[in-house]
């Protein structure tokens, strides 16, 4: 392949702005990952008003900061204080903690932090051979590829969201419903707009994340009981020693692969990894007994993990237009704000957006690794800021935050709504996350539809003759039908054990 | 759907699961399967919250949303619902809308066992006391401005909500307040409605 563009990718994340709001994007995700209530995905939501007056290439440098940066911060909670600030942090406390009970908190913290940067590292390289060959093959992708690509993303997200599939699966459904609120592209009818001014040009992307990221997380929190505060653990030497790194290195090596390849899967991503690669390191360890006793490699492989998954994760947006979770959902609205369509084009057309923002990661592990070594105690003081306080700021922003984008009270309004809603759907078991999602992908799902319905001449069987739309099709009926057959089955043997009930609990995450 | 399971039926987490928190060194020969590590995922994650909900507000959820599907399919219809080979701007409203029903009626059947929402308690006030604030601040803001209702909002949160002292509460208040009006106002001049 041709490295010219992405060492040019390089230029263009050491002009000193860029690098600035590298510095900015890591820093604000290391502290949202300390302070646990708001996720990557509210904090960027937040955010997006203040990416309007930047550039492209950086304000998504600085979004993808933040969330790598999140997926550091997470583990200094998790070790000290037995509270995971990400929940793509929550294994690393089983062993984290465990450890720092053992005086052993700095070196947890230490193999965390080195993990995270070879994970990360790891990632962005195999991102980087890895994406011009995705866009590439997806150049000849057609409206029926499309329609299959983006209808099989949706529901993988649903199926692997918190809560019920089922209720992810509505969820992504009303998402689908409101991008379809304002002018009809192809017909110019309006639709759904009850004759509201404010709505027939279609619902913002803005307000919507804003509200049921932000606002619906911190209504959702006021109702929680405050938990009590702990003293943190005092944190020595956070250098781990030669014994340790030896002992961890197979768990690193590991864990960067098994993040990578689950990160690119649509709804994997750092969660899901982190506990995959926690669970195998487990099974392969002489003595698993010594597993959430402060084993080394239970910190390092989930850290590790997490944030390999979190940079690859950037793969399907960037070559595919397909955003793989919620952040990345809102990463996607952030990019068609800013006039920039992610898709196969996007490493040919835009290379120095493209190269920019991948490069600009090694950039961002490299600020973290120096940061969160030397700087934990300081990130640790920052967890005596009350959450009674954040949350009046936090809403401020968000209130005011949204006005700033087309200067209009209307939007405030919507941001209100939307957060009420993200509430409620919190409080049912609805995860807002497919919902987001479905938004960002509804227009290009039914734009995609309609044009192949058009080409078939309305025969719905050519989704199936073509290879590749034939495939994800067949893809998209499996993860459809399979899990509720399975439960329909299950029923007629009441007898069945609990071990296999459990397998049923993968999907839930 | 799928949260009938061992572990904490009949509860997302709430009351029993304040005791099945991640354990550090006192998890001695459990094994700790993936599953098992997943399931304490969602335990940690709802420590502290209220115990699950009811049948009826189960049963209330799915027909709300089985009745906006049903809305939704009728506003589609009126928008023309053409056909595959020529499809109008009612088509794809209305397919979504029909799986909403569909799946809403599958939510239907399983009320009875859904345990992952929450009941609302005398701490869902509390969110009702926020969404009031707001609403109070985009009533008034473009007529005052957004200086008062600002610190109102502020205040609210911090000493009613968040029950901050009364010191505490003024001074964060009218310093948000500030900090506000000099960095948008004063700093980017965003067109934002405020008195001074």
């Amino acid at each position: 392949m041709d490295f010219a563009p992405v060492l040019h990718g390089f230029g263009v994340v050491l002009e000193p702005t860029n690098l600035l709001y590298c510095l900015i994007g890591v820093v604000i995700g290391m502290l949202i990952g300390v302070l646990p209530g708001l996720g990557p995905a509210a904090t960027i939501a937040i955010l997006l008003p203040v990416t309007f007056g930047i550039e492209p290439v950086t304000a998504v440098i600085m979004l993808a900061g933040i969330f790598y940066g999140a997926q550091y911060g997470g583990t200094i909670t998790s070790v000290l204080l037995r509270l995971p600030g990400e929940a793509s942090s929550v294994v690393t406390v089983f062993d984290g903690h465990a450890m720092a009970r053992q005086g052993r908190a700095g070196t947890a913290l230490g193999i965390a932090a080195i993990g995270s940067f070879v994970g990360g590292t790891v990632s962005i390289i195999a991102l980087t051979l890895v994406a011009p060959l995705v866009a590439g093959f997806a150049l000849d992708f057609g409206p029926p590829e499309y329609t299959a690509l983006a209808l099989l993303g949706i529901l993988l997200v649903a199926t692997i969201s918190s809560g019920g599939r089922l209720k992810a699966v509505i969820a992504a459904c009303v998402g689908l419903l409101l991008a379809t609120v304002g002018q009809d592209g192809f017909t110019g009818a309006e639709r759904f707009t009850f004759d509201n001014l404010s709505l027939a040009d279609g619902l913002d992307f803005v307000p919507i994340a804003m509200g049921l990221f932000g606002l619906g997380e911190i209504l959702y929190n006021l109702e929680e009981r405050h938990r009590a505060a702990q003293a943190p653990v005092a944190v020595a030497n956070v250098w781990p020693s030669r014994a340790d790194l030896r002992q961890s290195s197979g768990a690193i090596g590991r864990g960067s692969l098994v993040g990578f390849v689950l990160g690119i899967l649509p709804g994997g991503g750092a969660t899901l990894s982190s506990l995959a690669a926690y669970a195998l390191e487990k099974r392969r360890a002489k003595h698993p007994e010594r597993f959430g006793k402060g084993a080394v490699e239970g910190v390092a492989a989930p850290e590790t993990a997490n944030n390999a998954a979190a940079t690859s994760s950037f793969i399907p947006l960037l070559t595919l237009g397909i955003p793989a979770n919620a952040t990345m959902a809102v990463i996607f609205g952030a990019l068609l704000i800013q006039g920039v369509t992610p898709g196969p084009q996007l490493v040919e057309q835009d290379p120095d957006l493209f190269w920019g923002v991948v490069n600009s990661m090694y950039i961002g592990n490299i600020l973290l690794l120096i940061m969160s070594i030397p700087l934990v105690g300081l990130f640790v003081k920052i967890l005596k800021v009350r959450a009674t306080i954040l949350a009046p700021v936090t809403v401020l922003i968000t209130l005011i935050g949204v006005y700033t984008v087309r200067n209009s009270v209307f939007d405030i309004g919507l941001v209100i709504v939307f957060g009420a809603l993200g509430y409620l759907m919190k409080k049912l078991g609805f995860d807002p996350g497919p919902l987001v999602l479905a938004f960002v992908l509804g227009s290009l799902l039914e734009e995609s539809l309609r044009r192949s319905l058009l080409i078939f001449d309305g025969d719905a069987t050519g989704f199936f003759t073509r290879p590749i739309s034939g495939t994800l099709f067949v893809a998209f009926l499996l993860v459809a039908l399979l899990p509720p057959l399975r439960t329909a089955l299950r029923r007629r043997r009441p007898a069945a054990v609990p071990s296999e009930t459990a397998t049923q609990d993968k999907e839930l995450v | 759907m799928s949260s009938v399971h061992h572990g904490t039926p009949g509860s997302p987490g709430g009351d029993t699961a304040a005791g099945a928190t991640p354990r550090g060194g006192d998890s001695a020969g459990e094994e700790l399967s993936l599953e098992e590590a997943i399931h304490r995922v969602e335990e940690a994650e709802h420590e502290g919250r209220p115990p699950a909900a009811g049948t009826l507000s189960n049963t209330l959820t799915a027909a709300a949303v089985v009745a906006l599907g049903i809305a939704a399919l009728i506003g589609s219809s009126r928008l023309g619902l053409g056909t595959a080979r020529s499809p109008e701007a009612g088509t794809w409203p209305l397919l979504v809308s029909g799986a909403l029903v569909l799946l809403g009626l599958g939510l239907l059947a399983t009320a009875r066992r859904t345990t992952d929402a929450e009941r609302f308690s005398r701490a869902s006030l509390l969110v009702l006391g926020g969404l009031a604030t707001m609403v109070v601040f985009v009533a008034v803001i473009s007529v005052i401005g957004f200086e008062i209702p600002a610190a109102l909002l502020a205040f609210v949160w911090l000493r009613v909500l968040g029950r901050e002292g009364w010191r505490t509460s003024i001074l964060t208040s009218l310093g948000v307040v500030v900090a506000f009006y000099l960095l948008f106002v004063a700093a980017f001049s965003v067109p934002i409605p405020h008195l001074f």
